[in-house]
């Protein structure tokens, strides 16, 4: 029987409103006993003093390429990478090649989850067809398939005809419709944020605006449907308002940030790093701002990677022409620590944001270190200090703008129902 | 100092631009002598790296790097690494193999040289980066200001036209500020961008505000195929509001100058007889264009520096 005992972490369990010493005991999969000193002579017992002892991370937001795109990442690299950044399940979107937007495709991805990937996957599949924004997919049975959630992302649907009626019939799958909330024909040409820094540098500006006048028309097609809208990536001031104002008229609204905009603004792009092109934009520092007071006051949720792998030769080109998206994973720990170090944020709120709001706007067991629980478990080092080198992470891709960066906070150990797939000294151990 | 490369105006400080303009003069003598040529870059490769057409720049590189003897091949690929399969900078790798002693590269994209220069051992000059700079430009601007005016520090500069798309006018703001001058753009507000201000200058939607008490008057060539209909919406609607004659010129000072990058679409941004006859100075720009990418030439390739991205000679 395989009893692990992490001792004398500390605990930090946003589901049961717990930050304090403790020890947790792992046993055939699942959390047996969390308790301040727990006795268990035969378990293998990890030395967890100094460390933060969490429920796994869960990333709402991710791309891991497969099928079709297996040179940027495949479900294998992708989960590999997930458990080094502390994640213990991760949903993938839908803009593979196929499409997900066919339970087939639904079921490869959960085999090849299940079968090579050590973190948990949760397909999110497309809402309409092809992603083309058209006619929206076999909601039922993509959900008895294994689909979480449904999402164009980044084709997002401009008829407001078509998402008014997906919204709509996406209450017959109960998941959340996700949306990349951006007007394409507002963001024209640009590929940084429209501001001071677009004008300086002379790429095309993709204005904040942008995104909010497409937020305000989705909150407001969820408010007539009663669906349960999720908006992907928030970037914007402006986007930020409105669901704040929505959720205070009681719209069934849920939104993530990812680490990149908490952190990062346009300066950022000055360089010509196409590692830095991302969609929707890194924004001014105004808006990065406002998307830190909102994820601290709750009005964001969740902190989502939008982890998107690329080529080396796709974004070792001119600016314009570079795919937009920056690896995630094994940063995502060490970038959002800047919250708790500038005093923004507690520990156990970070850790809600990073698991239990995640688990839950999913509809997901997970973000909880409760008694019977699954033993999604990740050990971490909040001091520990390290240089980041993409070439030796565990993602196939590169493009990451903290390439070379040192960075404060690692992960020391993750497991997934119990397993440990990943600890610091030996790497990924399964599968 | 100016450093091994020039990729833009911001980067100058007001004593590197002082001294690459007094460079320039020295070598606008050479132009009027009867053997238009010196040694000072015999032996010498400069490529020119061409993805965007270009017949002025190119010509006015060309004819600077022969002057000097040094030897000037042009070399104008596809302009898009998609179509190619072959990426900007691998086609600047290949050349880098080839060791020449200056690379100057055109790019409809903003942030190309940059890159580029990145890779290169040679030294970089940015012949105009998407909507981003056009040091060169700038700096012949800023030379033939100063020859009509005899000093830049003080005057009030209109920069008139399509600023949001223009290299031209990003870095002649960047000149005209750090040379003391005060600069003010005036187009169409579609034309303008909303944080042009952060730059340092004062944005006009009015011609005639704009113009009043200017110096010197620099009218943007507009791109009539791609904007017509979609920034403003008709050639004549913008002639009337934004194109200068003779007439709106008289909002500026009495003594006030008109400038051009070229080419200029007469009867739109500039009447036919402006475009010709004083106060215009669009010759003496293209003469001053072939002196001044001399001189900066000579000070980026002419000298041996110390430095690893140097070749060696």
């Amino acid at each position: 029987m395989n009893r692990i005992l992490l001792r004398g972490g500390r605990l930090l369990d946003p589901a049961g409103e717990r930050d304090g010493p403790g020890d947790v005991l792992i046993e055939n999969g699942r959390i047996a006993a969390v308790d301040a000193d727990i006795r268990a002579d035969d378990a293998e017992v990890i030395d967890a003093a100094g460390r933060w002892v969490a429920p796994g991370f869960v990333d709402l937001h991710t791309h891991l390429r497969e099928p079709g795109h297996e040179y940027k990442e495949d479900i294998a690299s992708g989960g590999r990478a997930a458990v080094a950044g502390g994640f213990t399940a991760v949903a993938c979107m839908a803009n593979t090649n196929p499409v997900n937007d066919d339970p087939s495709v639904t079921d490869y991805i959960l085999d090849r989850g299940h079968q090579d990937s050590p973190a948990r996957v949760y397909p999110i599949a497309a809402a309409t067809r092809g992603l083309r924004g058209e006619i929206m997919t076999e909601m039922d049975a993509l959900v008895r398939a294994g689909a979480v959630a449904f999402s164009d992302d980044g084709a997002t649907i401009m008829d407001s005809g078509v998402m008014r009626r997906v919204l709509e019939y996406s209450r017959l799958a109960g998941v959340p419709i996700v949306v990349h909330a951006e007007d394409r024909t507002l963001v024209g040409n640009g590929v940084v944020n429209e501001g001071a820094v677009s004008t300086r540098i002379g790429l095309p500006g993709n204005p904040a605006i942008a995104e909010a006048v497409m937020v305000a028309r989705d909150l407001m097609l969820a408010e007539l449907t009663g669906a349960h809208l999720h908006v992907a990536h928030v970037s914007t001031a402006g986007a930020v308002d409105l669901i704040r104002a929505a959720r205070g008229r009681g719209v069934h609204v849920t939104a993530e940030v990812t680490p990149h905009h908490l952190v990062l603004t346009d300066e950022a792009t000055a360089g010509y790093d196409t590692n830095t092109k991302v969609a929707p934009p890194l924004r001014s520092l105004a808006d990065r701002n406002a998307c830190r007071a909102a994820l601290c006051e709750g009005t964001l949720d969740a902190i989502a990677t939008d982890h998107a792998p690329h080529a080396e030769h796709e974004k070792d080109v001119e600016f314009t022409a570079a795919p937009p998206g920056l690896i995630g994973f094994e940063t995502a720990f060490a970038v959002v620590l800047d919250l708790v170090r500038s005093g923004e944020l507690e520990p156990l709120e970070l850790v809600r944001r990073l698991s239990t709001e995640p688990a839950r706007i999913l509809g997901q067991l997970g973000g909880s270190l409760a008694v019977d629980a699954p033993a999604d478990v990740v050990v971490l080092d909040p001091a520990a200090e390290w240089t980041y080198d993409p070439a030796k992470g565990y993602s196939k891709s590169r493009n990451s703008p903290w390439s070379g960066k040192t960075l404060t906070g690692r992960v020391i150990a993750t497991f997934v129902a119990g397993r440990l797939v990943y600890s610091e000294e030996r790497g990924v151990l399964f599968p | 100092m100016i450093g091994r490369d020039l990729l833009g105006i911001e980067d100058l400080d007001r004593g590197d631009i002082e001294r690459i303009l007094e460079t320039a003069e020295h070598m606008l003598e050479v132009g009027r002598r009867e053997v238009k040529k010196v040694p000072t870059l015999r032996g010498r490769t400069i490529v020119n790296l061409f993805f965007e057409p270009s017949t002025r720049t190119s010509t006015s590189f060309e004819i600077a790097g022969k002057r000097l003897s040094a030897d000037v091949v042009n070399f104008s690929p596809a302009s898009s690494s998609i179509s190619k399969h072959e990426s900007i900078l691998d086609t600047a790798r290949t050349l880098d193999a080839m060791d020449p002693d200056a690379v100057i590269v055109r790019h409809g994209v903003a942030g190309v040289p940059k890159r580029i220069a990145d890779r290169l051992k040679a030294p970089v000059i940015n012949a105009g980066d998407g909507a981003h700079e056009h040091p060169t430009q700038a700096l012949l601007d800023l030379m033939t200001v100063m020859q009509a005016k005899g000093r830049i520090d003080g005057l009030s500069v209109a920069i008139v036209g399509d600023v949001v798309h223009s290299r031209v006018a990003r870095s002649n703001i960047f000149g005209f500020l750090k040379m003391g001058a005060e600069v003010r753009v005036a187009g169409p507000p579609t034309m303008i961008p909303a944080a042009v201000e952060t730059l340092g200058v004062k944005a006009y939607t009015s011609l005639s505000e704009a113009l009043a008490g200017a110096d010197v008057v620099m009218m943007l060539r507009i791109q009539l195929e791609r904007l017509a209909g979609s920034l403003f919406p008709s050639v004549r609607e913008y002639t009337a509001t934004f194109g200068l004659d003779r007439e709106k010129l008289r909002y500026a000072r009495e003594d006030a100058i008109v400038m051009h990058p070229g080419p200029v679409n007469r009867g739109v941004e500039l009447s036919h007889d402006l475009a010709d006859e004083r106060p215009s100075v669009i010759l003496d720009q293209v003469r001053n264009g072939v002196a001044l990418r001399m001189a900066v030439l000579y000070l980026l390739a002419g000298q041996p520096l110390a430095g690893e991205r140097r070749g060696s000679w």
